[in-house]
């Protein structure tokens, strides 16, 4: 793994305005994320995790300070399709196969048939949906729909995935299971991930680098680097690094909470 | 099967026997006047036969209609300017022409609401304006100044009946066009996709369900302005000519014909979208 850096934010502010008066999303927020990184935002709802993601993908537009992704701005890195995003809801289009969703970006990006057709194989593959292709959404079930929005995802050549609370949708035992695979995954396809959650066990069991944040304004409080291996069978869970590492991530969500 | 059949029996017996009723009652006076006239006195059986058989009763009971169409369906020749289903076709010819002008039309002016933010701000009050405005009233109008500009037969009509049905379609189409959410508007901006990739791929095939419920009310919109339209024209041909000249000679049965040829014709056009719209949003898998 190198070190270079793929986002960088410095000085990160977005402030929306309402009717009860502003509202200070990001305060100062700065963050650097190197290539092949797992990193994980977690934080009560109002922290701004989301809203940093959406500024990543030049889907929010901040206030004042900057931040760059691969080295360009967030909307020039967006036009070049330099990263795949996986909201928290499947969004898969009904009458299209699962096939035909994948295949959705290739064809907006204007990829020749033959290669859409194998890059379809390889990512359904890499999921483990290989054979549901032919399959409509409403045939699977929300796990595999939202495995099958990720092999969207990555079914153009981002090296930046990012990731919206892609499984809170989820029961707990379909989202070990995703979350065994998504590191899987990354490891087979070296991409750099950006991921919010709002589980503890799910932000330490995925990441290389976990980013706590707290609400009001928006701010990270904590950004913890992770002493676990990259590889990580389930039961790491139980180690005692493991929940040394949660123990840090709730008392820097608990700190975050002692401001309000 | 057997559970929808009885009810809709049920119904359709009720509204015969509600029909009967008020054939009875409606022309009764006349047939009293005849008998006064000829020095009779009706018993209650001659009293309700002559109801149900006059020449040009005030409500005509429903098997004089149906025999009236019989007449005028099957055994007249279609060529012949007697038959109702040579009228029926004069009609529906110009209704499907304004429909298709109308959702055309409709269409066009969803997705200029859409995608231009002057449009969005300005056409739909002139939109709305104008079906405030009485077709009646503008029908003669319109095919006044387009005989004059040289325009004459099948589309002056047809212009009325795009006028009416146009509406329902704007309305439902800009609802559809604006129905994808705002993740999956993002999700298109994740993929930098232009706005007319984003409209065929994602809003297009969104609006389905609502295309189909305003393409069933357009369609009824727009055989009404057929026959509208074929009012003022001088009562050449139509469904339309049809209730005017029976209107004209107090040929009640004539009237009610053709009314019961327009719902007919209205049911089956209405049925016929519904089929293509199950097919479509089942395939489309949005039922």
């Amino acid at each position: 793994m190198t070190n270079a850096t793929v986002i960088s934010a410095n000085r990160l502010s977005l402030t929306f305005e309402t009717n009860d008066g502003p509202v200070h999303a990001l305060k100062d927020v700065s963050l650097d994320i190197d290539k092949g990184e797992f990193v994980s935002f977690i934080g009560p709802s109002g922290c701004g995790k989301t809203t940093f993601l959406r500024c990543m993908a030049d889907l929010e537009h901040p206030t004042s300070g900057e931040i760059t992704v691969n080295g360009v701005s967030a909307e020039e890195a967006r036009r070049m399709r330099a990263y795949g995003y996986v909201f928290q809801a499947a969004g898969l289009y009904p009458w299209r196969t699962i096939g035909g969703n994948v295949r959705l970006p290739l064809e907006i990006m204007g990829y020749e048939k033959p290669d859409m057709d194998a890059r379809v194989d390889r990512v359904l593959d890499l999921v483990e949906l290989s054979g549901f292709e032919r399959k409509y959404p409403w045939q699977l079930s929300g796990g595999m729909q939202q495995r099958a929005s990720i092999a969207r995802a990555l079914a153009f050549d981002a090296d930046i995935l990012l990731m919206d609370e892609p499984f809170g949708a989820l029961d707990e035992i379909v989202r070990d299971h995703l979350n065994e695979q998504l590191l899987n995954l990354w490891a087979r396809t070296e991409k750099t991930i950006a991921f919010v959650t709002h589980s503890i066990p799910e932000a330490v069991y995925l990441s290389t680098k976990i980013v706590v944040m707290s609400p009001r304004p928006g701010r990270i409080t904590d950004v913890i680097e992770s002493p676990l291996p990259r590889d990580r069978p389930l039961d790491i869970r139980d180690t005692p690094e493991f929940l040394e590492v949660a123990h840090r991530v709730r008392e820097g969500l608990r700190a975050g909470h002692i401001d309000d | 099967m057997r559970l929808t059949v009885l009810p809709v029996l049920t119904v359709v017996s009720a509204i015969f026997l509600i029909w009967y009723a008020a054939a009875v009652w409606l022309n009764a006076p006349w047939a009293y006047d005849k008998a006064t006239r000829t020095g009779e006195t009706l018993s209650a059986q001659t009293l309700v036969a002559d109801t149900w058989s006059q020449e040009k009763p005030k409500l005509p009971a429903p098997h004089q209609v149906g025999a009236e169409i019989w007449k005028t369906t099957v055994e007249k020749k279609i060529t012949s300017k007697r038959s109702l289903i040579f009228h029926s076709w004069v009609t529906l010819s110009a209704t499907m022409l304004g429909f298709a002008l109308g959702t055309g039309l409709g269409i066009a002016l969803a997705v200029g609401i859409v995608y231009n933010r002057t449009m969005d701000m300005s056409v739909m009050p002139w939109v709305i304006a104008s079906q405030t405005i009485p077709i009646l009233a503008i029908a003669p109008m319109i095919i006044v100044v387009l005989n004059a500009v040289g325009v004459s037969g099948l589309l002056p009509k047809a212009m009325i009946s795009m006028y009416l049905s146009f509406f329902p379609v704007v309305v439902g189409m800009v609802k559809g066009l604006r129905s994808p959410d705002a993740m999956q508007l993002d999700q298109m901006r994740t993929w930098n996709a232009s706005p007319s990739q984003t409209f065929w791929r994602l809003r297009l095939p969104s609006s389905m369900p609502y295309l189909f419920t305003s393409l069933k009310i357009a369609m009824a919109a727009s055989l009404v302005g057929a026959i509208v339209g074929e009012l003022p024209t001088g009562a050449v041909a139509g469904l339309g000519a049809r209730l005017l000249a029976g209107s004209y000679y107090g040929q009640t049965i004539q009237i009610w014909s053709a009314l019961i040829m327009a719902a007919a014709l209205a049911a089956a056009l209405v049925g016929i979208i519904g089929l293509v719209q199950r097919v479509t949003l089942k395939r489309m898998g949005m039922t």
